[in-house]
């Protein structure tokens, strides 16, 4: 373990990108990021914070592919990106998980779909994986018989079992109670430590970004812009102790005093609900 | 599989859970939710013993002669009435026609419904070419179509068999086309995050999860169908026991009439048992219908 972020070559260019999408209800078209710039290199982990509604999700599902921008350019090592691939792998918010297969079945869901590895093989990683997540012993259960916890470490698995080049998370701990949550950070921490892939992962949660990333980027309020990057250099391994040192506050104070000022000018004109 | 040991160590006297209690060796203690031997049979048995009671009570009613026998025969009327249904060697060729009606018709609707169903719940543009002529039809009650069928296809089983059919067509081909359309959305962005292809989605997300609602479509259909048997026969007819039991109600043998009724509610009992088996073999992932 290096005290500082590996300084990889750049994985992720994201410039000008600019995303619209169409409200069907107001029939016109909204405004979800503007012109936002930003790079992740390879092997870093990089977190998203912003006020809620500010375009971080809205990003995320362009870097995966599933929405277009309008605006800019995006690109993975190099290749534009204008649809899902196999490089590059989603951990929703809701697990989203398929309800009559079993634990390994939603964990082989992605590799069959894709179809690279044969059924033995693609059954024993998926195994591996599974056991990667800390899910010994249940490979067998439904996602009705597992936790909210549990379910998003299928959810995980599931992402890594394709071997994507660059992991994708959208506040996958957002629905789960604070001490599984802080558990599940520890976890995704030693995954990250096993698999050391390039993550890119949107939280509202402050002190989760600041834990668990090597940089921070602060969102505006909408239209997403960057307003602020900010390299967290805490030393790893990090333990959940980590988030009472003086130098983890100060980060954390950062941030949120930048993302306050954007509560405050967005409060004149108030987010409308259902947006 | 939590549950089932849990279980095991409730009952198990010397278990885990009760070691903490010193009383409970001598004074075992029910745990809320573990069944007892009565609440395990109960509804049996409460069960039996109602239909037993109701039976004694018509009985009792008939053999006072309370109601005329033209009215209200009683259970050993119709038990009489069987046996002479029996030896009059009707009774079974007239079940054969009808439960060949049932079969033909509701096997004819299975095998164009679902398909069907599947692709107007997929193929958006489908859906809206065909809607006008389904809402049209749905609508329409099906049996004031009898008419029309015996013109077309006359007063034997072939007008039955349509009539059948179009009861369960729709409500199969209707539940089939909503559960595809209500495919999670979450499944659905999973899903092409990998990258999954259109026909990939059908199969592993679209198809599995229109289950439960195709299963209520051939329930539904169930009902219609036998509807249609009883309706299509009581209307025109060459054989079947709806024919059975229009010519005993218009010679006022009334026990007849029950015989008949009797017959058609146990074949839609033993259907119903037929698609719930089927229910539980297809849904055994949901939660509500695991042990």
């Amino acid at each position: 373990m290096t005290m500082f972020s590996s300084a990889g070559r750049t994985k992720l260019v994201a410039k000008d990108v600019t995303i619209h999408y169409w409200l069907q209800r107001l029939n016109r078209a909204f405004l979800a990021v503007d012109s936002a710039s930003l790079d992740v290199r390879s092997g870093e982990f990089v977190a998203l914070v912003g006020p809620s509604g500010c375009g971080k999700t809205t990003l995320l599902n362009a870097v995966d592919g599933l929405i277009p921008i309008t605006a800019g350019t995006l690109e993975l090592d190099g290749r534009p990106i204008t649809k899902p691939g196999e490089d590059r792998a989603m951990v929703f918010q809701q697990p989203s998980l398929l309800p009559w297969r079993t634990a390994v079945g939603n964990v082989i869901y992605g590799l069959e779909l894709q179809g690279g590895l044969s059924k033995q093989a693609a059954r024993e990683r998926a195994l591996d994986l599974v056991k990667l997540v800390g899910l010994s012993g249940f490979e067998h259960s439904l996602p009705s018989e597992l936790s909210g916890g549990m379910q998003q470490r299928v959810n995980l698995a599931r992402a890594l079992a394709i071997d994507p080049e660059l992991l994708l998370l959208d506040e996958p701990f957002a629905a789960l109670d604070a001490q599984t949550r802080e558990f599940m950070q520890l976890e995704l921490l030693r995954v990250w430590a096993e698999t050391r892939k390039t993550m890119l992962f949107v939280t509202h949660d402050i002190k989760e970004a600041v834990y668990l990333a090597d940089r921070v980027i602060v969102f505006t309020a909408r239209p997403g812009r960057v307003k602020l990057s900010v390299d967290i250099n805490l030393p790893r391994p990090r333990g959940l102790g980590i988030k009472r040192e003086a130098r983890f506050v100060e980060y954390e104070d950062l941030i949120w005093s930048s993302i306050e000022e954007e509560l405050r000018s967005s409060d004149l004109e108030p987010v409308s609900s259902g947006v | 599989m939590a549950t089932q040991l849990g279980r095991d160590s409730a009952v198990t006297p010397d278990g885990v859970g009760v070691a903490a209690f010193p009383d409970v060796r001598s004074r075992p203690q029910r745990i809320p939710g573990q069944p007892t031997r009565l609440s395990r049979y109960q509804a049996l048995i409460i069960g039996a013993l109602s239909v037993f009671a109701f039976f004694a009570v018509w009985q009792g009613v008939a053999s006072a002669k309370l109601v005329s026998p033209l009215f209200l025969p009683g259970p050993i009327d119709i038990f009489k009435a069987y046996q002479e249904l029996l030896q009059g060697g009707k009774l079974w060729y007239d079940m054969w026609v009808s439960g060949e009606e049932l079969m033909l018709g509701y096997v004819l609707a299975v095998v164009c419904a679902l398909p069907l169903g599947l692709l107007m719940g997929w193929y958006r543009r489908l859906n809206y070419v065909l809607d006008p002529y389904i809402t049209f039809l749905y609508n329409a009650p099906r049996i004031s179509l009898i008419p029309l069928f015996i013109v077309w296809f006359g007063i034997g089983i072939e007008s039955k068999i349509a009539i059948v059919f179009l009861g369960a067509f729709f409500a199969i081909l209707i539940n089939t086309a909503v559960g595809v359309r209500n495919v999670d959305g979450a499944l659905l962005k999973s899903a092409r995050s990998f990258c999954a292809s259109d026909a990939q989605i059908f199969r592993t997300v679209a198809l599995p999860g229109s289950v439960p609602f195709i299963l209520t479509g051939l329930r539904l259909g169930v009902a219609h169908a036998l509807i249609g048997v009883v309706v299509g026969e009581l209307v025109a007819a060459q054989a079947g026991l709806g024919l059975m039991m229009a010519t005993a109600g218009a010679t006022f043998q009334t026990a007849k009439v029950f015989a008949g009724v009797i017959i058609f509610a146990v074949a839609g009992m033993i259907l119903n048992y037929a698609i719930l088996q089927l229910e539980k073999r297809f849904q055994s992932w949901r939660p509500s219908n695991r042990e």
